[in-house]
């Protein structure tokens, strides 16, 4: 296990503090060291996820796409980062200015958060946490306050309906996103990220495992996943039909762009969580490179990129559900369902007619 | 604090108003609601216009008739050659002009494809309207086959201004009948696509039915007409009841529903683009030869009186009323707007209901600003 | 049992709507409809009403003699003619000449009534159409060339 080249630049960073440093220093450093690199890739991959996004939806609607920035557009949302930088922040005279400040950065730390858990290959994850399902579905949710006190800080009717249905939303699908996870769990019998993997590694990926209601669960979790990063059709945060911009209409320049990045993000955490508890995180499908461990994050990669993509679909095909609708199918629909589907999957792991190999 | 503003009934809710529009993306133009909300639940829809009128009337008491015509592309745009027509069959009317067949023919042909254009840009715009982007672009990708072939017969993709007094500016383009039919076939393949993308849909289904009721009696005591009153079981269709240009000629049906909700304004207009795709089979192959206008006086002078002509355009019966006093301008000119009479209809179907309602059933009905304002 | 066939039918016509996407998704690069606009030009119709303009010929002759039909059909009043009377030196008489021949571009509704009524075909529509300028007063334009003549073989 010496020879992982991927753990060969932490190891020689760890060793060239270790010479001149204190220990607690070190270890100081070299989270401020993770934190930048997490940073840094947050940064990339929501600006990325923003072109992949804009991409796929000219595909879709027979448009070529930003095209002028760099070949294929490469850099286009970069450029559109710096201008929301370069902009001014304009806010209103009788918005609650604390709450109005604070919020973008709940949505935004909430999904950084999130992203430190996950294990992109068999050594780089940030931090294993024991309760690893369990503290993302945790910490996911916190990213609503921000929308909610944004919205209601801004003293802004659009933004304080747009609020309130994010509120309502997202509590709702919490609901449906953590029982269709749980009932993995009772395939995988722990919470934590690596667990789950390992138990993928023998047994195959976790929605073969555990087939019919695997099944069930993944499209229940997709649904409420795409309802949980307010995205169509569940945007009715922002239903710029209706709503103008929603909870984000007072917001310019940079603190929009903390909304704006964090729900890709978002999107990002809801398919890596999907790619780890039902297809088999940095695995690869049926073990073929699993010798060559430099693959693994471009396997987890890989995989968060096709569902993300299914996402991307979701949203430039279907028109947006109305807030009594988007209730209904919560409770009326998939709860009911995730429940039985929660028996169901109980009682097959009971008898054992899981497939595995 | 102050004693007032301790709060008594910690559950007491309040209504609030909240303005939509001039500068809403639902609004399609510059219409104001003002909404009285409790909640989600819309209690009240005032509508205020007036933010595009251009005088439209007035300014065609100062114009000859050839000139008034023009005006008319700027009401209703998205069936500007329809509102041209009802101006000049007013005017030949007035005069008893006969004109030639072939002005019928093509009147009727471009009339229809502009049914068309309207028809697939609304279907472009209630997609995205519900928060389905993608419709939008097939809508225009369709629309925009039109508008080349009126481009090159008419000279402009929106404000034609093809007809005149009398006949048509010019004849049609030798590409035209082509042109027409290719569009015609292809537009065969992309409207099953259309149902396949939003008609059939789960979500699109459950956001449109039920919502925005307005039955037969409602409908024709508003004046709605149009997509909207045959929605509503009101057999109104001008092209049959009072059958003008060449579509005494052709044989189409009158679409009815009976339900009078969104779904069914939706549909009635889907089932619009197949009669008017039949209609324009029925004319392209049989344009019969002649001139394209019949020669009228430099000034125009209408004879002493009052004369009305009613025409179908998209959104519903387009009336105008011209008051001749003899003189080269006219006394005073006077449209029947499709839009403003439907759009009456607004509050009564949207009480009750929720925000997102609202945005559907303003779709269905189709509004175009400048239409209502003129 | 109807639950559950309706969960079977959404969820069969959301795959329908899928179908189509997904299509057009998988054949981008056939169907693309949008043009790159300053690099790739689109076609104009040779009916296409840009802007009026009066065409010379290459003796600086244009054929407008100043009658103001074109005046007075114009619904906007975007033509305005401004004439002389010059004395003729064959016949001794004098005759209305064109002095200028000016068109408010900013003003014109592209009617096409001013070449429906012109006499002499001296005014035709151009298909232009990138008529953006950065002063409004570029859009008053002198149609007939300084210097110009009215073509011997239009009469009056």
């Amino acid at each position: 296990m010496m020879n992982i080249p991927l753990l060969l630049p932490t190891e020689w960073v760890h060793e060239l503090l270790m010479g001149w440093m204190p220990e607690t220093a070190v270890s100081i450093v070299e989270m401020v060291l993770i934190a930048v690199v997490y940073l840094a890739f947050f940064a990339v991959a929501g600006l990325y996820l923003v072109l992949l996004e804009r991409k796929v939806a000219a595909w879709i609607q027979l448009r070529l796409g930003p095209n002028r920035v760099g070949f294929w557009g490469i850099f286009q949302t970069i450029a559109d980062a710096l201008k929301l930088v370069s902009k001014e922040l304009t806010g209103t005279v009788k918005a609650d200015k604390f709450l109005y400040n604070l919020a973008p950065y709940f949505p935004i730390v909430a999904a950084l958060i999130a992203l430190s858990v996950f294990p992109f290959s068999k050594s780089l994850q940030a931090y294993d946490v024991n309760i690893g399902i369990f503290f993302l579905t945790a910490v996911s949710s916190i990213g609503v306050i921000g929308i909610l006190i944004g919205g209601y800080g801004s003293n802004n009717k659009y933004a304080l309906i747009g609020a309130m249905r994010s509120g309502v939303q997202v509590i709702s699908y919490e609901l449906s996103v953590g029982l269709s996870l749980l009932t993995m769990v009772l395939l995988t019998g722990s919470l934590q990220l690596s667990e789950i993997i390992e138990t993928q590694r023998t047994g195959g990926w976790l929605i073969v495992q555990g087939h019919i209601p695997a099944l069930i669960a993944f499209m229940i979790y997709m649904i409420a996943g795409t309802a949980e990063t307010n995205r169509a059709p569940f945007d009715l945060v922002e239903a710029e039909s209706e709503l103008g911009a929603g909870y984000h209409t007072e917001y310019s320049g940079m603190k929009f762009a903390y909304f704006f990045l964090a729900e890709f993000i978002n999107m990002f955490i809801i398919a890596s969580i999907a790619t780890t508890v039902f297809f088999g995180g940095w695995l690869s499908p049926f073990g073929i490179t699993d010798g060559i461990f430099w693959l693994q994050p471009i396997w987890f990669i890989l995989k968060v990129f096709i569902i993300i993509l299914l996402m991307m679909f979701f949203r430039w095909t279907y028109p947006r559900l109305r807030i009594d609708q988007v209730l209904t199918l919560e409770w009326k629909y998939l709860l009911p369902l995730n429940l039985m589907n929660i028996v169901l999957m109980a009682i097959i792991v009971w008898l054992k007619f899981t497939i595995s190999w | 604090m102050p004693e007032e503003t301790i709060v008594k009934d910690p559950f007491k809710t309040e209504e609030y108003m909240i303005n939509m529009g001039p500068q809403h993306p639902a609004t399609h133009g510059v219409l104001r609601l003002l909404l009285t909300i409790d909640g989600e639940i819309i209690k009240k829809v005032e509508p205020d216009l007036g933010f595009i009128h251009r005088s439209i009337e007035k300014m065609c008491e100062r114009d000859s008739y050839q000139q008034i015509v023009h005006l008319t592309d700027r009401m209703d745009y998205l069936s500007s050659h329809i509102n041209n027509e009802a101006v000049c069959l007013a005017v030949e009317n007035a005069l008893e002009l006969e004109v030639p067949d072939r002005v019928k023919v093509i009147r009727t042909i471009i009339g229809e494809l502009t049914r068309i254009a309207s028809h697939t840009l609304w279907w472009g715009v209630i997609g995205m309207d519900l928060g389905a982007l993608t419709t939008y672009f097939y809508g225009f990708r369709d629309r925009e086959l039109i508008n080349d072939i009126f481009e090159e017969t008419c000279g402009a993709r929106l404000t034609m201004n093809y007809n005149i007094p009398g006949g048509l500016m010019f004849d049609i383009h030798p590409n035209f009948v082509q042109r027409t039919k290719d569009f015609v076939k292809h537009f065969k393949t992309k409207l099953p696509e259309y149902d396949q993308l939003l008609t059939g849909n789960v979500i699109f289904q459950k956001r449109m039915k039920g919502v925005g009721l307005l039955t037969k009696e409602d409908a024709i005591s508003f004046g709605t007409s149009g997509p909207v009153a045959r929605a509503s079981g009101v057999a109104s269709d001008i092209r049959k009841i009072h059958p003008y240009s060449a579509l005494d000629r052709v044989e189409f049906n009158e679409v009815l529903f009976t339900e009078g909700d969104s779904f069914a304004r939706y549909r009635v207009r889907i089932q619009e683009m197949w009669e008017s795709l039949s209609i324009i089979e029925q004319l392209i192959d049989n344009i019969p030869d002649g001139d394209y206008k019949v020669p009228t006086k430099a000034v125009i002078k209408l004879p002493k009186g009052e004369f009305y002509q009613r025409v179908e355009t998209a959104r519903g019966e387009l009336g105008v009323y011209i008051n001749s006093d003899g003189k080269k301008n006219p006394y005073r000119v006077k449209f029947r707007s499709p839009g403003f009479s439907n759009l009456s209809a607004l509050n009564h179907m949207a009480v009750g209901s929720k925000i997102g309602d609202l945005v559907a059933m303003m779709a269905t009905l189709d509004l175009v600003v400048p239409d209502i304002d003129r | 049992m109807s639950y559950f066939s309706d969960i079977y039918n959404g969820i069969k016509t959301l795959l329908r709507g899928m179908q189509v996407t997904g299509k057009y998704f998988f054949n981008a690069r056939k169907e693309i409809i949008t043009v790159q606009y300053p690099e790739e030009k689109p076609h104009v119709f040779e009916r296409f009403r840009g802007e009026v303009v009066m065409p010379h010929d290459e003796n600086n002759m244009h054929k407008c003699t100043g009658c103001q039909s074109c005046e007075i059909a114009c619904p906007n009043g975007s033509i305005e003619i401004i004439w002389d009377r010059v004395v003729n030196p064959e016949t001794g008489k004098k005759v209305k000449q064109i002095d200028k021949h000016i068109y408010h571009f900013s003003m014109c509704t592209l009617c096409n009534l001013c070449i429906e009524a012109c006499p002499t075909n001296a005014i035709v529509m151009a298909p232009t159409y990138e008529s953006s300028v950065y002063d409004r007063s570029q859009l008053t334009k002198v149609l007939n060339k300084p210097g110009s003549k009215v073509h011997p073989d239009v009469k009056e």
